[in-house]
């Protein structure tokens, strides 16, 4: 039935040119020397991850760079086993969000060095609480992506 | 103060792969079906409030001017509203706003998706930031699997239990929708099945998962004379008893999702304005924004069907499945059916059909008191609109 009705097939591209102001330059310029730093909300103190202008509960500017470590512990993850289009990575890949010590809100990111080939088996690798540390890549141009992923950090 | 503002017509179309009609003609057919039901014309209808997901989805820019004449718009104060899950449910608000403040009496409130037209994950990942989060996200999936986790570890349940639970929501919303005509997925499913169907997104499976569908939905909205005077029977009206709605940060690191804020301030105000004390027992049908089976039980805590860590026993006990204490998604829900600007209205017009006593072979007997809900952003709002009846006990 539904056959009978044609469709027809377009595609749209736009480019775009996004603005990172001084906070997101200045956040990601940090990434060259490998440092990841927050800012500071002056009221309720909280070091934020990424760096902001201003505090979203607050509504204050932030007053402070603070560095935070390249370490942290997994909030939360998971798998993607799905495609879709502009997607960064292929999937199967870990994703999560990471608490760097020293920041007060997690940052997202890929987390690597885990075995895919059994997908049933990955949650036996990746664990909320999880100690992990940032891989950088060699050449880094200024952004989110210069960070490789985070690893498992082995403890001591 | 604010008039009173009852729901008097609920149209919407068959839900699923509409390659048989453009998005206009999706869009007229559930609006036809609304003014039908309540026989009323372009003509009585004072404003029009709409909405969908963002414009990529369909590749049409500020697609209520594309839709404005299936809306029968002509002539009349026409705005679009935009909050991606929660659209529907803000469209709903809206819509209330406009006739409670006294400026309309009779709201034509629409949302519809043609999500099937494009990519729909790629979009919604465009929802998210392109300097931080973008990369990771990974569409609605992605994101909300990280809740889902997270919720499980919260309260050192056992994730097979948590597995279980979801499982059984998923059968019983299947089940649920092979009495709706209008669901998208009507398969029947067992707790087997779902459990063995191959992950889409740790901890999520395919049959935890909603599908992507084309669809529409339109309400009719009116204030209590217009409502008594058009409705066929006083007993056919939804009366809005309560709304609440709240939203957390766009960055999804800055706030927690188990103990969701947004998702407990938007019941809370409703139940306040509502009058409802204890929820479990106060309502008698509840038709919850579940993308994903997990996250209903997020829900279930948040607006406090039960305590924190509770919600898997609340489902080993039945108490919120098919002829429970408080029945959820008697229409099958969002699991089988997620035109997503259309979704959260459907919630509030499936919630209106249960307490006008008009949702055909999914009525939940007897229902006076329903809750509607929808979630959006990106994973940020959270938004209730609490429906009654006038109607004495059946």
């Amino acid at each position: 039935m539904a056959e009978e009705y044609k469709s027809i097939k377009e595609e749209i591209h736009l480019p775009y040119k996004w603005a990172l102001g001084p906070v997101f330059t200045k956040f990601f310029e940090n990434f060259k020397e490998k440092k990841i730093m927050g800012t500071k909300c002056p009221k309720c103190h909280r070091v934020l991850i990424p760096a902001r202008r201003f505090c979203p509960r607050c509504f204050v500017d932030t007053d402070e760079w603070v560095q935070v470590s390249n370490e942290g512990t997994v909030r939360t993850w998971s798998l993607v086993n799905f495609e879709y289009s502009g997607q960064v990575k292929k999937p199967p890949y870990v994703q999560g969000l990471i608490d760097l010590d020293g920041a007060d809100t997690a940052l997202a990111h890929f987390i690597g060095g885990i075995d895919l080939s059994d997908l049933e088996k990955v949650p036996e690798q990746v664990k909320i609480g999880m100690r992990v540390k940032a891989r950088w890549k060699e050449n880094r141009e200024g952004n989110i992506l210069d960070i490789e992923y985070f690893e498992p950090k082995e403890e001591l | 103060m604010s008039r009173k503002v009852g729901i008097i017509g609920v149209g919407q179309t068959k839900h699923g792969r509409r390659d048989d009609v453009n998005y206009i003609d999706l869009v007229y057919d559930a609006v036809r079906a609304a003014m039908e039901d309540v026989k009323i014309s372009p003509g009585d209808i004072d404003a029009v409030v709409s909405g969908s997901m963002p414009p990529p989805m369909e590749g049409i820019n500020a697609p209520h001017l594309y839709w404005s004449d299936a809306m029968g718009a002509f002539g009349k104060p026409s705005m679009r509203i935009a909050t991606c899950g929660s659209t529907g449910m803000s469209i709903a608000q809206s819509a209330y706003y406009h006739v409670a403040s006294g400026l309309f009496d009779v709201v034509l409130a629409v949302g519809a998706e043609k999500m099937l037209e494009n990519d729909p994950q790629g979009t919604m990942t465009t929802v998210a930031d392109p300097f931080f989060q973008r990369p990771f996200i990974a569409g609605a999936p992605g994101v909300f699997s990280m809740q889902s986790i997270q919720y499980s570890h919260r309260y050192g349940l056992p994730e097979e239990r948590v597995r279980m639970a979801a499982a059984q929501i998923s059968v019983d919303h299947h089940t649920n929708a092979l009495d709706n005509p209008y669901a998208h997925i009507r398969i029947k499913i067992t707790v087997d099945d779902v459990l063995k169907s191959r992950i889409i997104s740790y901890p999520t499976r395919l049959l935890d998962v909603c599908p992507s569908s084309d669809g529409a939905c339109a309400l009719v909205f009116a204030c209590e004379e217009k409502a008594k005077k058009i409705a066929e029977s006083p007993d056919e009206i939804a009366w809005v008893k309560g709304v609440g709605y709240a939203g957390d940060e766009h960055f999804f690191g800055d706030s927690d999702k188990v103990v969701w804020e947004s998702a407990i301030k938007a019941s809370q105000e409703a139940y306040k304005m509502a009058g409802i004390q204890n929820p479990l027992k106060d309502l008698d049908v509840a038709e919850i924004y579940n993308p994903f089976t997990y996250q209903e039980l997020i829900y279930y805590e948040c607006f406090g069907f039960c305590g924190k860590g509770e919600a898997c026993k609340l489902v080993e006990d039945g108490a919120v499945l098919r002829g429970g204490e408080l029945p959820c998604d008697p229409s099958g829900g969002t699991l089988c059916t997620n035109p997503i600007g259309a979704t959260g209205l459907l919630r509030v017009g499936e919630a209106a059909l249960q307490v006008s006593g008009r949702a055909d072979k999914r009525q939940v007997p007897g229902a006076r008191t329903a809750l509607s809900h929808a979630m959006g952003g990106s994973d940020q709002f959270n938004g209730i609109m609490i429906l009654g009846s006038d109607k004495m006990e059946v």
